[in-house]
């Protein structure tokens, strides 16, 4: 029997852009080009290992975004995932991670899912909740933050590396698990793949076709409200010694005044 | 007053620091209850009433420990439901702001994670968070439900205010997904002996510039002159010259301390999003044009081999 996984990733504003809001508080998405989330591919990496492990399996790649997002599923198509679903819909501007969690956990009810697998966090608003968000959503066991996965006879099982310890974890699927920047060089595509993603399907869905309220998604629906944002000062002018011989006494000197020694 | 939720994390009943930042916080706001969830209680209990705690719930059971994050999820939910408080404070560490999520969503909750100031306002309480590596600040707040916020490590002065800290145990009734997630096995770190990288005062790190695992000593005595904790940038842990635990940025661990060092790092922006709320930034580097000599207050540009050993010699003497 196949093994469906579903990844979810996300279209981001490249970091190494000026990155801004816009004038209603959300991230302004014409800013800076976007590109498929860093950590994500990181996701996409481990999706295609276990499918490789597997006897059978598909991986369907799902973003919820406005029209650029396709760039992602695109990138993550060329890698190797089999086919891909794109959320848009106007009304989803401004979404929080609570609303972002009920679109992508309904998309996924429709793709149907043995296994999700998703990024650590994003790349912008990097808040890292979604995953842990997306297993309650879905009522499946979250085996999150992993720097090692493995599924097998109907069980996935992964090493979390936390802070305190080192921990082997363990669960039936279904079931969703996030890795880390530890977990695997995501693979570049090659040119065959680039070209045989051209071919692949992608399919549109918009909120009416998931069956979501738009009153329960957008700025409107979101739980959480911005209130101000500004930008940060620029630092003042920092001292700036160059070492003669002396650079190490100097910087001493400044922490002790700083009344760090 | 309102009461004010706290998921108290400890190690055996050893109450960690930003617990004891939250609860500085949660008085801001109402009398902070403290959620002692695992085993230590008897040993927690006084140090949380020292700290503020007008009540401490407690539950153990070996749930916590066999289980990742959803039992800690059950007794938090069971705790809001016995105390209906304004607000539930976590701390930011990966678990905590997995609890916390998933504790928002049952209660038909919004949340903010990584505040780094938490005030009282008209319509609730008003968190401060950064955004896009620190270029901005945010202020937001929780417009529906029981606004759950989780905090970064030195967001608050840790103060004590001495406070009832009645014990009470909490029931707490495991749901289904609670035992979904099984702990197969916990193999503790080995202690460097040094602070926890994001809870440290002074962070002093090391970067493609230190050119080498074994160089890493430098950087280490260093940071063992001031008490601080060692970090590394992406290129010295891609490198495998340090564990990943250790990495500063945006795919590592974020940090906010007083004081922060960097050795031998250019200052790319995915270091930078993971540095740039430290309050005092320090850096040596050899290249003058490094981007991250625009972030600092005390810039060196000379080699770190000659300039970090003169600098710890001196702290040293300084300190006597």
């Amino acid at each position: 029997m196949s093994l469906r996984i579903v990844v979810a990733v996300k279209y981001v504003p490249d970091a190494t852009g000026d990155r801004h809001f816009a004038d209603d508080l959300t991230t302004d998405r014409d800013a800076v080009d976007g590109l498929l989330s860093e950590l994500d591919e990181y996701a996409v990496e481990q999706a295609l290992q276990i499918a490789d492990a597997a006897d059978d399996a598909e991986i369907t790649v799902l973003t919820v975004g406005p029209e650029d997002a396709k760039d992602a599923l695109r990138k993550a198509l060329s890698m190797g995932a089999d086919k891909a679903i794109h959320v848009e819909d106007d009304a989803l501007h401004g979404t929080d991670v609570i609303g972002t969690s009920l679109v992508l956990a309904k998309a996924i009810e429709h793709a149907g899912y043995d296994l999700v697998v998703t990024g650590m966090a994003s790349t912008d608003g990097t808040a890292g909740v979604v995953p842990a968000l997306l297993a309650e959503r879905l009522g499946i066991p979250q085996v999150t933050l992993l720097s090692e996965v493995a599924v097998a006879d109907g069980k996935v099982t992964g090493r979390r590396d936390g802070d305190a310890a080192s921990e082997q974890l363990e669960a039936s699927l279904p079931a969703l698990v996030s890795v880390t920047d530890q977990s695997g060089e995501a693979r570049y595509p090659s040119f065959k793949g680039i070209m045989a993603a051209k071919k692949k399907p992608v399919e549109s869905l918009d909120l009416s076709d998931l069956g979501i309220d738009e009153a329960e998604v957008g700025l409107g629906g979101a739980w959480t409200a911005v209130q101000d944002v500004t930008a940060r000062p620029p630092r003042t002018a920092g001292t700036i010694v160059k070492d003669e011989g002396e650079g190490g006494k100097q910087l001493a000197a400044y922490l002790a005044e700083q009344k760090f020694i | 007053m309102a009461e004010v939720l706290v998921l108290v994390d400890h190690v055996d009943g050893a109450v960690r620091k930003p617990t004891l930042e939250l609860l500085t916080l949660a008085r801001r706001i109402g009398d902070p209850v403290a959620v002692h969830l695992g085993p230590g209680a008897e040993a927690a209990a006084p140090v949380l009433a020292e700290h503020g705690a007008v009540k401490v719930l407690t539950a153990d059971a070996p749930e916590f420990a066999d289980y990742l994050v959803v039992p800690k999820v059950d007794a938090l939910q069971a705790a809001a439901a016995a105390v209906s408080p304004v607000a539930v404070l976590v701390a930011s560490s990966a678990e905590g702001k997995e609890v916390a999520a998933r504790l928002a969503l049952r209660l038909g909750s919004g949340i903010i994670t990584d505040a780094t100031d938490l005030v009282a306002g008209d319509e609730g309480p008003v968190a401060t968070q950064s955004a896009f590596a620190a270029a901005f600040t945010t202020t937001s707040r929780v417009s529906r439900g029981v606004p759950v916020i989780t905090v970064k490590p030195n967001s608050a002065p840790v103060e004590p205010a001495a406070a009832a800290g009645t014990v009470e145990p909490l029931a707490v009734t495991f749901g289904e997904l609670a035992t979904g997630t099984k702990v197969v096995s916990r193999t503790p770190r080995q202690s460097t002996g040094r602070p926890e990288l994001t809870e440290a005062a002074i962070v002093v790190s090391g970067g493609r510039g230190v050119n080498g695992a074994e160089n890493f000593s430098v950087i280490e005595d260093l940071a063992d002159s001031l008490g601080a904790a060692v970090g590394a940038s992406r290129a010295a842990v891609d490198a495998g010259w340090y564990p990943h635990t250790n990495q500063v940025g945006q795919t590592g661990k974020s940090v906010s301390p007083q004081l922060y060092i960097a050795n031998g790092i250019s200052g790319a922006i995915q270091h930078r999003a993971g540095m740039q709320t430290s309050k005092t930034i320090v850096a040596v580097n050899k290249d003058a044009e490094a981007p991250i000599f625009d972030l600092v207050d005390y810039g060196v540009v000379g080699d770190l081999f000659q300039v970090v050993p003169q600098l710890t010699e001196e702290i040293k003497a300084r300190k006597g």
